[in-house]
């Protein structure tokens, strides 16, 4: 690249009407080893720009991934639990019923068995009638 | 959109968000919290983000006024700290040294300027957008862009010719 037309691109860079193109150009020509001397004191400038695009975000893009993970997790331990105590009461309930049912059924065999007894003694009265009716159809 | 799309989208352009948040900024640190903000903001958008013509412009006029609204919250409290006066007496540094030496200047120099040549300057320099896509991020003509950029570039000029006829060389 000539030398004129570098200082004619200065010129235009200076009053901000280059094109990215010719910026280019020029960063291109500072970038290089052998700059014209009266033009050295430009190369930081067009240096630290490429530099300074070397420039990089480093930490990790901080989406609320975790912080969803512990919202929903948190969510899905309160239905748990609601659920279980729940149907851990319903359980409860249904074992106390059973119990409750299973007294119930004990008291009434206990019952019926006595009634059982009870018939049996009364059984005899039926003898007692017979007899009787014997003793009526003699006389 | 869902996470792995969307990262297809931002990726290309984090870098450009945290060196503009860092040019305005200055400490990487707090560019980098401004980012991580940016970034959580546009997901946080995300159902409307395909909207949007450009997610990447958007993004920097988002950094752009995150930035300038902590440079004004932080400049009622905070006294800024300046230590361009620095000088290295030592004459007998290598060439190369030498070299990255005034590059760093560079940078302190453009910290002086005010902050929307700053970000003319970062935008058009550095990242090399068009003026017509600088003008709407930063929502300026496209005549004041120019007119920003030429004096962004004239002051760096300027600074730097003082500092390279008294300085180190």
């Amino acid at each position: 690249m000539e030398l004129v037309k570098i200082e004619e691109l200065l010129e235009k860079y200076f009053e901000a009407t280059t094109t990215v193109a010719e910026e280019e150009t020029l960063r291109t020509y500072f970038s290089q080893k052998d700059v014209a001397p009266h033009l050295e004191q430009y190369t930081s400038m067009f240096q630290y720009f490429s530099n300074a695009k070397e420039e990089r975000y480093t930490k990790q893009v901080p989406l609320k991934t975790k912080n969803n993970f512990y919202k929903w997790s948190s969510i899905a331990a309160v239905a748990v639990l609601v659920f279980g105590i729940y149907f851990g009461n319903k359980y409860q309930e249904r074992k106390e019923a059973e119990y409750a049912y299973q007294e119930t059924k004990r008291a009434l065999n206990l019952l019926a068995e006595n009634f059982g007894k009870g018939t049996q003694t009364v059984s005899y009265l039926t003898k007692f009638e017979e007899t009787k009716q014997k003793i009526y159809n003699k006389n | 959109m869902k996470q792995s799309e969307f990262l297809n989208v931002v990726m290309p352009f984090k870098d450009k968000l945290f060196r503009l948040a860092k040019r305005l900024l200055v400490s990487t640190e707090e560019a980098e919290d401004a980012t991580q903000e940016i970034l959580l903001k546009l997901w946080s958008k995300n159902e409307k983000i395909e909207k949007y013509k450009s997610v990447e412009a958007f993004a920097i006029t988002m950094t752009k006024n995150f930035c300038l609204d902590r440079l004004k919250s932080k400049q009622s409290n905070n006294i800024r700290l300046v230590h361009s006066n620095y000088e290295d007496g030592n004459t007998s540094l290598q060439k190369q040294l030498e070299v990255s030496d005034s590059v760093a200047w560079v940078n302190k120099i453009i910290e002086e300027i005010p902050d929307q040549q700053k970000m003319v300057l970062q935008l058009r320099d550095v990242e090399q957008y068009d003026l017509d896509e600088i003008s709407k991020m930063l929502d300026m003509k496209p005549t004041a862009v120019r007119v920003a950029l030429s004096r962004a570039r004239k002051a760096v000029r300027e600074k730097l010719v003082q500092k390279h006829s008294y300085g180190v060389s």
